[in-house]
């Protein structure tokens, strides 16, 4: 049995911000399918009486002292930007021109 | 001249620190090194020639004046892993997104490797983002064994493990999710350390999988690891998940292992780690070393881990699910490559276009898989499970650490590949790190350490050391101890062909 279809491949990457070519749909469907099928072996031992770990080291709210230190310039923030415009970094358009 | 690039760090230090070379020549010699050979061995994504030298005049300064040196490792050089931001010096993470980038600041582990005198000779190359087991998903093409050029160096650290045994760098740092210090260490003949999770900072450790990573030191010997690992290590309060605790004493370790005895000290063979998929060689190898392990006064007793073998099934939805989250930074908005900004396309578009042609086909693959994972309707089945796996292994490693001090197994179940072999199937790449992946689970300690050459291939083979969580120390003791019993492996390995 299948676990991932073509087209569920298509929206996965779709949703990822990937946009995929169709050979590539073929490939990973095929590949996701198989990966899928292995790692869904933890379902065996996963009994409803077992706490999740998210992380091996138990910690929560973890603070530095609140001090001023000094922070990337405005330069250094842009410097690697694909585009910059007066201090800001240039986007392409985010709304339509209906919006 | 050449010679010094033959000798340990522990070594090389002391001619520096003692005046006998300086650690501009030391320098030099290495960089002379990686320019004979690293055409072939392709371990070094950017050399920083420049940045070296000036480390290494500074040192050689301080020496000059009286000054102590800044620390046992000063005017040392060393290979960084390209996932670790270097200020103003190329950081690729082995990907076309992040080709011509220059980080606006320092990782925690450069800061303390400039601020110890460590001159760093440049990026070594990996696996995209440190996804893969053999360098071969590296953007900028794989890293070839200093063993055998046409075979794997391992991953996804193959340019760190490779610069060692290539000589071409005394110490080197990966980085290891899944296993991507110990994989390449036994594949080269190297020793590599993943240190307990939190033991080094991540702060400027480039994302795969948060609460995986970690940072930790290469070497071609059990002492110089140590030295380094004491140089790395420690609480930063910029990594809200470094632990605040000391870090082991792994040097006074490293030597009291030396000495070779380790009575009263209890180590558990993980019975789960044998059989079906495991090289004979390996397997023999093991043996050998586990008998030598007897002989050097400890106690070995058999354990059985029954769900590690799980553990290799959750790796691949944790990891993924993580890095499905972390590369959404990669948005082609603040740095790293755009493609397509022509006014034609939305942000959006530009994005997906951006993200099409900047990442490799195994960072598409996983990022999928965890957006799967992570999916209403799957998360239960796939992430949720995956994390009461984490769950049982970190039982199971207590149960076990409650019998013995440390666990060992074979570091990888075969001897490095050929260059590829298993590039185009997943699965059978993902099974190299079958051994490796509980103690990233767990976040506990681990090391691999040469335990010779395969009888049938003639390759080398690795012995994991796994240590609790804190613990890192008992690893260094029982693996200086090893070392000086089996005598070193990687002298075994004839000078490379292309220099002859």
């Amino acid at each position: 049995m299948s676990n991932i279809s073509r087209d569920e491949v298509a929206h996965l990457a779709k949703l990822a911000r990937m946009a995929v070519t169709e050979e590539e749909l073929d490939t990973f469907a095929g590949q996701l399918d198989q990966i899928l099928d292995a790692v869904a072996k933890v379902g065996e031992v996963a009994g409803d009486d077992i706490p999740p770990t998210s992380h091996a080291v138990p910690l929560t709210n973890v603070f530095r002292p609140d001090e001023v230190r000094p922070g990337l310039s405005q330069d250094e923030a842009l410097s690697g930007a694909p585009a910059a415009e007066e201090g800001r970094f240039r986007v392409p358009r985010i709304l339509g021109e209906e919006q | 001249m050449s010679d010094l690039t033959r000798l340990t760090a522990a070594e090389l230090a002391d001619k520096i620190h003692t005046g006998e070379v300086s650690a501009a020549e030391t320098t030099q010699a290495h960089l002379d090194r990686i320019a004979a050979v690293d055409g072939d061995v392709h371990a070094f994504l950017h050399v920083d020639a420049e940045g070296a030298l000036e480390a290494a005049r500074a040192v050689d300064a301080d020496i000059a004046a009286g000054t102590a040196p800044a620390s046992p490792l000063a005017g040392v050089p060393l290979a960084l892993k390209d996932v670790l931001t270097t200020k103003g010096v190329p950081t690729t993470c082995g990907s076309k997104t992040l080709e011509g980038w220059l980080p606006p600041y320092d990782a925690t582990v450069t800061r303390r490797l400039r601020e110890a005198g460590v001159p760093i000779l440049g990026k070594t190359n990996m696996d995209e983002f440190a996804m893969g087991s053999s360098t071969e998903n590296s953007a900028y093409g794989p890293t070839r064994n200093p063993w055998d050029l046409g075979r794997i160096p391992g991953g996804s650290g193959g340019g760190s493990s490779a610069s060692l045994a290539a000589y071409e760098a005394p110490l080197a740092i990966g980085t290891d999710t899944g296993g991507s210090i110990r994989q390449p260490a036994a594949v080269t003949a190297t020793v590599g350390v993943k240190p307990t999770y939190g033991g080094v900072s991540r702060y400027g450790l480039v994302a795969f999988s948060s609460s995986l990573d970690q940072a930790g030191p290469c070497g071609r010997t059990v002492l110089d690891a140590a030295l380094l690992h004491e140089v790395i290590a420690g609480h930063d309060p910029m990594d809200a998940t470094s632990v605040d605790a000391p870090v082991p004493a792994v040097v006074d370790a490293a030597r009291q292992g030396a000495r070779g005895d380790l009575s009263g000290v209890k180590v558990g063979v993980v019975r789960e780690f044998s059989g079906e998929g495991y090289q004979g060689g390996v397997l023999r190898s093991f043996e050998t070393a586990v008998a030598q392990l007897k002989e050097l006064g400890a106690e070995v007793v058999e354990v059985s881990c029954p769900n590690f073998t799980y553990a290799l099934p959750a790796y691949y939805l944790i990891a993924p699910s993580e890095c499905s989250s972390n590369l959404a930074r990669f948005d082609a908005m603040r740095y790293g490559l755009r493609v397509a900004d022509d006014g034609s396309h939305s942000a959006e578009e530009v994005m997906s276009l951006t993200r099409e042609e900047g990442f490799g086909a195994e960072v598409k693959r996983r990022v999928m898989l965890g957006t799967y994972a992570l999916s209403s309707g799957y998360y239960d089945a796939y992430y949720g499970s995956a994390q009461k796996v984490r769950t049982l292994i970190t039982r199971d490693f207590a149960a076990a650490f409650e019998q013995v001090d440390v666990l060992v197994s074979p570091t990888t179940p075969v001897t490095p590949f050929k260059l590829g072999e298993k590039v185009d199937d997943p699965l059978a790449m993902y099974l190299n790190d079958i051994c490796s992946i509980p103690a990233n689970l767990a976040g506990n300690a681990a090391m691999s350490v040469p335990s010779g050459l395969s009888e049938e291939d003639g390759l080398p083979v690795g012995l994991q050391i796994m240590a609790p969580a804190l613990a890192d120390d008992r690893l260094y003791r029982v693996g200086a101890a090893y070392e000086a019993a089996r005598g070193p492996v990687l002298d075994k390995l004839g000078e490379l062909e292309a220099s002859k």
